[in-house]
């Protein structure tokens, strides 16, 4: 380990009292705490090699996953729970969840959009996701175009449709949930998957490759520019369940592709665990944009409920020039460990890591990337904005390390905290590892509080409070925010508004 | 207009009192300047007017055409008229100059009933104000008062009072870090502002503002009290002879 280094800042005293209330308010505002009333199949409490069994057997897959997926099992049952993130949370019983959940009426596999539900439907229409193939009017002035965006929506345990699949396929992008890919391309899933995050990766990682049940799988061929933005929505609607859903991205040589992943869940008394994994393979002058936009349920104001989201992001810059760019908003979730990170292994390969995590009441965010410069020449860029409120506990854990291939490498980090109120914290760890001579590491972290001069500032002008303090914390995030595909820019700055205003009830 | 009587104010942290029974009368339409040493209570005055934490009230009353403005929050006193140019405008790093202006004016649109201002209207009024006080575009862009100048940073000032519309403007030391071209540019903004409605307080250390901006009222302020008031010769007479001779007057 190079340098370790960690600070932890208190806030002084004299934080406007109404600012800090205000905050509190925001608590059991969550916009998406609804829940859809659907009947749901559920395999059995608790985890096994059956449950692993049945899983596979659902999704249809082909001997050699249901080998893949208990070996992993195997595996797992004999790792321990990391502990080592700045993250305070009772012991999760893994025997106390249900690993698959299903809404009945996808038993009849539903072979087009007009097939589904209309319950469910109607779910993501209440959560404002076009699950109709309609070009999508961007709010953005200056920007009249229409675009459109191809949908996956995935709901607990499986994907219930995937927009504009025929029009993908006439540039060649494949675009469909992953149990779709297992069946219909064995041969492409099988080459990539567990290549970036091996099966071995981490507890949460492994435990993914045992029970995970759905996900994205996108392809991209040689030379394709994606002719729209493709997204994924994450629904967990199911109680005491687990989502454990699995995306797969293949760019090939020179092509490219921006994804977005947006993620709620109901307002649930109960903790729900959602363990991700997240695997992207860039060739050659390929380039990636992955955005998040993570508003799982949060909590209330006590901590009781929300979700304990435990993922794991990588891409693999395995070609020369090739480019990730991972950019997330961080609002939700009662516990948040979650590190996209980029092996830079292609010579002049780039990897990009812009984030806001916002953390509120009794939420806990340990999140941040790693930057593995394994080539020449390559460079990486991170970008971590913390917002922390109530009794909050923010941290940016980041990791750089230039082997000593890694010639002539570079990496700028820049990370920012701001803290609302007197009660909440934040920290920086960053882990930086230079193994060679001609690299060049810089790090630069700042830490604030909302001032109580610019709030005063702000509404000696008009503005209320909670406008003011929205205000601020965007300007805050502005660096972040313009990395975000304009679509969702919009969106997640009126999400970050509604994270400390509390305006939305 | 305003209407301050026997105004008490002490911090909040150290119960030092700072205002000690200030009255003080301004017509509308009128320009009133408020001059005194350091440390007299000048800025507090304006600081309380606005709405600024950290001060007590303990005693006394400030109206705003009848309207109590001591009990409102600060965005309330904003959208009822009353308008305070910063001595040390604040930087909001990451907040374009121009996001800022129209969330403030359309906030204040908001609470007094008004429809908000399109895009397009509001960008054509404030493209046409600002040119009147020679900000371009490019600092429209920037970040509120971040990297601003002194100068940059006053002229911003009156150009939210410009598109605020206030009935009550207060100017705290609006000359202060400003050279002779920058002042007057300042303070041929603030004429423009002149109007029959409409009300000024300038509080100021020197003479010189108030070559620009005529008072038609000039009062001294010391130890947290009015002490004397008269017409512009007031000010003159400050400028040559200090204030030692007013002070010894009173006492």
């Amino acid at each position: 380990m190079g340098l370790e280094t960690e600070d932890q800042i208190e806030v002084r005293d004299g934080v406007d009292r109404e600012t800090i209330e205000t905050v509190q308010a925001m608590a059991g505002k969550y916009k998406h705490g609804w829940e859809t009333e659907i009947e749901t199949e559920y395999a059995p409490k608790g985890l096994n090699e059956d449950i692993v069994r049945l899983i596979s057997e659902k999704n249809g897959e082909p001997q050699w996953m249901l080998d893949w997926r208990l070996a992993a099992f195997a595996r797992w049952q004999k790792m321990e729970e990391p502990r080592w993130a700045m993250l305070n949370y009772p012991e999760i019983d893994y025997q106390d969840q249900y690993y698959y959940a299903k809404p009945k009426s996808m038993d009849a596999k539903p072979k087009s959009l007009d097939e589904v539900d209309p319950k469910l439907l109607a779910t993501y229409e209440k959560l404002g996701i076009p699950l109709k193939e309609q070009m999508l009017l961007a709010g953005v002035e200056g920007s009249d175009e229409p675009r459109k965006v191809a949908v996956d929506a995935v709901f607990d345990s499986v994907s219930v449709g995937t927009t504009f699949k025929e029009e993908l396929r006439k540039a060649g992008v494949i675009f469909c949930s992953i149990s779709e890919a297992i069946r219909e391309y064995p041969d492409l899933v099988q080459k990539y998957l567990g290549s970036v995050v091996p099966q071995s990766d981490n507890f949460f990682a492994t435990l993914n490759c045992a029970v995970f049940s759905d996900g994205s799988f996108v392809y991209i061929p040689e030379g394709t520019r994606c002719p729209m933005e493709l997204s994924t929505y994450f629904r967990i609607n199911a109680e005491n369940t687990g989502q454990f859903e699995r995306t797969l991205i293949v760019a090939e040589k020179g092509s490219y592709v921006s994804y977005l992943e947006g993620c709620t869940a109901p307002k649930r008394d109960t903790h729900q665990l959602h363990a991700a994994v997240v695997e992207i393979v860039i060739l050659d002058d390929a380039e990636v944009k992955y955005s998040t936009v993570q508003n799982w349920y949060p909590g209330d104001e006590d901590g009781k409920g929300g979700i304990y989201n435990f993922v794991t992001k990588r891409a693999d810059c395995r070609g020369a020039r090739s480019k990730v760019m991972w950019t997330q908003v961080e609002t939700g979730s009662a516990i948040t460990w979650k590190y996209p990170s980029c092996i830079l292994r292609g010579e002049e390969s780039q990897g990009e890591f812009y984030s806001i995590a916002i953390a509120n009441n009794a939420q806990q965010a340990d999140t941040g990337t790693k930057m593995v410069h394994l080539g020449k020449n390559t460079k990486s860029r991170i970008v971590s904005k913390g917002i922390s409120a109530g009794r909050a506990q923010n941290t940016y854990r980041g990791l750089v390390t230039m082997h000593p291939k890694a010639l002539n490498s570079r990496n700028y980090t820049q990370c920012d905290s701001l803290l609302i109120g007197d009660k909440c914290g934040a920290h920086t760890v960053p882990y930086i590892e230079v193994k060679n001579n001609s690299s060049r590491v810089e790090h630069e972290a700042t830490t604030s509080k909302v001032d109580d001069d610019q709030l005063f500032y702000c509404r000696s002008r008009g503005m209320d409070e909670e406008e003011a303090v929205a205000l601020v914390v965007n300007g805050f995030c502005k660096e972040v925010l313009q990395a975000l595909p304009m679509e969702f820019a919009m969106e997640a700055q009126s999400l970050v508004a509604i994270s400390l205003e509390g305006s939305v009830g | 207009m305003l209407e301050i009587k026997n105004l008490h104010v002490k911090l909040e942290e150290d119960d030092k009192v700072i205002l000690k029974g200030v009255d003080l009368t301004v017509e509308a339409g009128k320009v009133h300047a408020i001059m005194g040493p350091n440390g007299s209570g000048k800025s507090t005055l304006s600081y309380v007017l606005s709405g600024r934490d950290g001060y007590e009230v303990t005693d006394g009353s400030a109206t705003l055409d009848g309207v109590e403005l001591l009990e409102m929050e600060p965005e309330e006193r904003a959208a009822a008229g009353l308008f305070l140019a910063f001595q040390y405008p604040v930087e909001i790093p990451g907040v374009g100059n121009m996001t800022f202006l129209r969330t403030a004016v359309n906030a204040q649109r908001k609470a007094r009933g008004e429809a908000e201002l399109s895009a397009g209207d509001f960008l054509k009024i404030v493209r046409e104000k600002a040119k009147a006080l020679k900000i371009d575009a490019e600092m429209m862009k920037r970040p509120v008062n971040v990297g601003f100048s002194g100068g940059e940073k006053k002229r911003n000032e009156i150009l939210q009072m410009a598109m605020l519309e206030p009935k009550m403007c207060i100017l705290d030391e609006t000359d202060s870090g400003l050279d002779v071209d920058a002042m007057k540019l300042v303070a041929d903004g603030v004429n423009a502002l002149r109007s029959e409605g409409r009300a000024f307080l300038v509080i100021t250390h020197y003479q010189r503002l108030l070559d620009h901006i005529k008072p038609d009222v000039v009062h001294i302020m010391a130890d947290g009290r009015i002490i004397k008031t008269g017409g512009p010769e007031l000010a003159l007479e400050v400028e040559n002879n200090g204030y030692a001779n007013l002070l010894a007057e009173v006492q």
